[in-house]
């Protein structure tokens, strides 16, 4: 299989708190990867490390062999990096249409176009009435994202990072807060985006059942190091894991 | 759904077109005095919009657009004293660049920073021009200002001079300062309805996601702060003939001030909104000022009344109470 990301002793420290403990990393491309552990392991400082949003202590970070460490945020998007926020993140005051249309925008480096009216571009309209189409928003375009149900909300916080048409995408507890058959609505899509091989998600997840049901490859972390890596089934043997799982103490 | 849209646009253009040819028919009924003060209000807003596109689109509050509209002000004075211009349209085409050059400045520095910081750099700056303005007084005339004669308008073919001409100054001062308000109202509005006005607003709303768009905030807010300030400007520009004079108070904090009071008055989070207080505040300082010597008083209850009853100023509780009865006649 082909890395698409890969982190080298990647390091990053709070205080006395090791967020990341040298960390080392693969992203395969085409995979579901689901990062998995309780509060406090370093899932979203890891995810933060490589999206830019924190600056590593030390170690490296590779994209498609490409050393992104010192990227900035716009950069790293621009390499194929995008990814959501654990709590939603959207623009309340623009219409769900605008919110998608604008990562289009950004994305084939339009947003800075001043004498031109946004609707007029028709192919960045039709391209996101195909977006909202598969995320299930089309019947909400004219909506202020603002006024959305947290489960839309949540929907639509995806949908704008996916627009970017990323090769890797992030999504930080995309079901956290949504009921389980918007949780189930929400995976349904982001699995069928990854199966149509456009994109590569990894995404940090609580619920096990959400877990084991899309991932294709599972990694635990704990303390700021990765406690175990493999698909549904070794994980589901893991003792270690199921011992974070339930709180009892490691083994070793 | 496009349907849609182009039949509302076109509802829009009607409505706006409305509003152009009642404003243009009003002069012969209103006399010159009120044609004047209405020239007054058309100016501060343009002002105003171009100060809501930092604060309603972008979220910046700037306590310092005092120093746009005296940076046009003085650069007219400055061209009609020492290059002896006195041509409206060589005001405008020499007088933007400069305020545009300055504004770019005034930008670079202050958008760096936001919220409570970026105001009272914004503050700061104006507030350095005041003094300079004040302090060199063989170059801006101190505190008596300079005077600023009648220019010729169209290139010379309209030009002031004779007696009645302060009538025919006025009236056909309206209407230019009609013209360039109609193109400052459909330049902005092309502005906001663009990619780049779409960022400015996701930029307001939530900074850390546009910027995991890809945005580059800063730029976007300089860009912003520079045609706002430019569209500042334009107002002093347009202002200072008809005045005939300016002077250092023009630059000082509570001239920004009452920028930041016009789009409060009109609701800073509709496009309309400064336009309708640009002109409301000036009749309302007018006859304010004319009523009572407590008029700063009169203006300061107004302000709190205004933040405590309408917040969303004129414009949205307007918008508010037609969305209620609409929704009323619905059910």
């Amino acid at each position: 299989m082909t890395i698409l990301l890969k982190t080298v002793d990647l390091r990053k420290q709070f205080g006395e708190t090791r967020a990341c403990d040298g960390v080392n990393f693969v992203v395969h491309k085409g995979e579901f990867l689901s990062l998995v552990g309780s509060n406090g392991a370093g899932k979203t400082s890891l995810v933060n490390l490589i999206s830019a949003h924190l600056t590593p202590d030390s170690g490296q970070i590779l994209f498609e062999d490409k050393d992104i460490t010192f990227m900035t945020v716009s950069e790293r998007i621009k390499a194929g990096i995008a990814r959501s926020f654990q709590i939603v993140n959207l623009f309340d005051g623009l219409t769900v249409f605008d919110n998608i249309a604008l990562s289009i925008f950004s994305r084939d480096g339009k947003a800075g176009k001043i004498i031109s009216l946004a609707e007029h571009d028709d192919d960045v309209r039709r391209e996101t009435l195909e977006v909202l189409g598969q995320f299930g928003l089309s019947d909400k375009t004219a909506v202020l994202a603002g006024g959305l149900a947290q489960g839309e909300r949540k929907l639509l916080d995806v949908a704008v990072a996916y627009a970017l048409r990323p090769k890797l995408l992030f999504l930080d507890e995309p079901t956290s807060g949504v009921s389980t058959h918007e949780k189930a609505q929400i995976m349904d899509t982001v699995s069928s985006v990854v199966r149509a091989g456009t994109v590569t998600a990894v995404v940090i997840e609580h619920d096990m059942d959400v877990v084991f049901r899309y991932s294709d490859r599972i990694v635990m972390m704990h303390e700021g190091a990765f406690l175990a890596d493999g698909t549904p089934d070794q994980i589901k043997m893991n003792k270690d894991v199921a011992n974070i799982l339930l709180g009892v103490p490691l083994s070793v | 759904m496009r349907w849609l849209r182009e039949r509302s646009k076109v509802q829009l253009a009607a409505v706006a077109a409305a509003v152009l040819l009642l404003l243009a028919l009003l002069p012969p009924f209103i006399g010159v005095y009120q044609t004047q003060l209405l020239t007054y209000g058309l100016i501060a807003a343009i002002a105003a919009l171009g100060f809501n596109l930092l604060l309603g689109y972008t979220g910046l509050l700037s306590f310092g657009h005092s120093a746009f509209f005296g940076i046009g002000a003085y650069t007219v004075a400055f061209l009609a004293r020492d290059a002896g211009i006195h041509s409206m349209e060589l005001y405008i085409l020499l007088g933007l660049p400069i305020s545009a050059l300055l504004s770019a400045l005034f930008g670079y520095i202050s958008v760096r920073h936001t919220r409570i910081f970026f105001g009272i750099l914004t503050l700061a700056l104006s507030q350095v021009l005041y003094s300079l303005a004040y302090k060199l007084f063989w170059v801006t005339g101190g505190s008596d200002g300079l005077r600023v004669p009648r220019p010729t308008l169209l290139a010379g073919l309209v030009s002031f001079s004779g007696p009645g001409s302060f009538l025919r100054f006025v009236n056909s001062y309206y209407y230019y300062v009609l013209a360039v308000f109609a193109v400052c109202v459909v330049v902005m509005w092309v502005i906001v309805h663009s990619p780049f006005g779409k960022a400015l607003q996701a930029i307001r709303d939530n900074e850390v996601r546009a910027a995991f768009l890809g945005l580059r905030i800063s730029r976007f807010r300089w860009v912003a702060f520079l045609i706002s300030g430019t569209f500042t400007s334009l107002a002093g520009i347009l202002w200072v003939p008809l005045n005939g004079l300016t002077t250092p108070e023009i630059l000082y904090w509570p001239f920004s001030g009452e920028i930041v009071f016009t789009a409060l008055l009109g609701g800073f989070r509709n496009f309309s909104g400064p336009i309708v207080g640009g002109i409301v505040f000036t009749y309302l300082k007018t006859y304010a000022v004319a009523t009572t010597e407590y008029w700063q008083l009169l203006l300061g209850v107004v302000l709190v009344m205004l933040i405590l009853v309408l917040p969303t100023g004129i414009v949205g509780a307007v918008s508010r109470l037609a969305d209620r009865l609409k929704a009323k006649g619905k059910s």
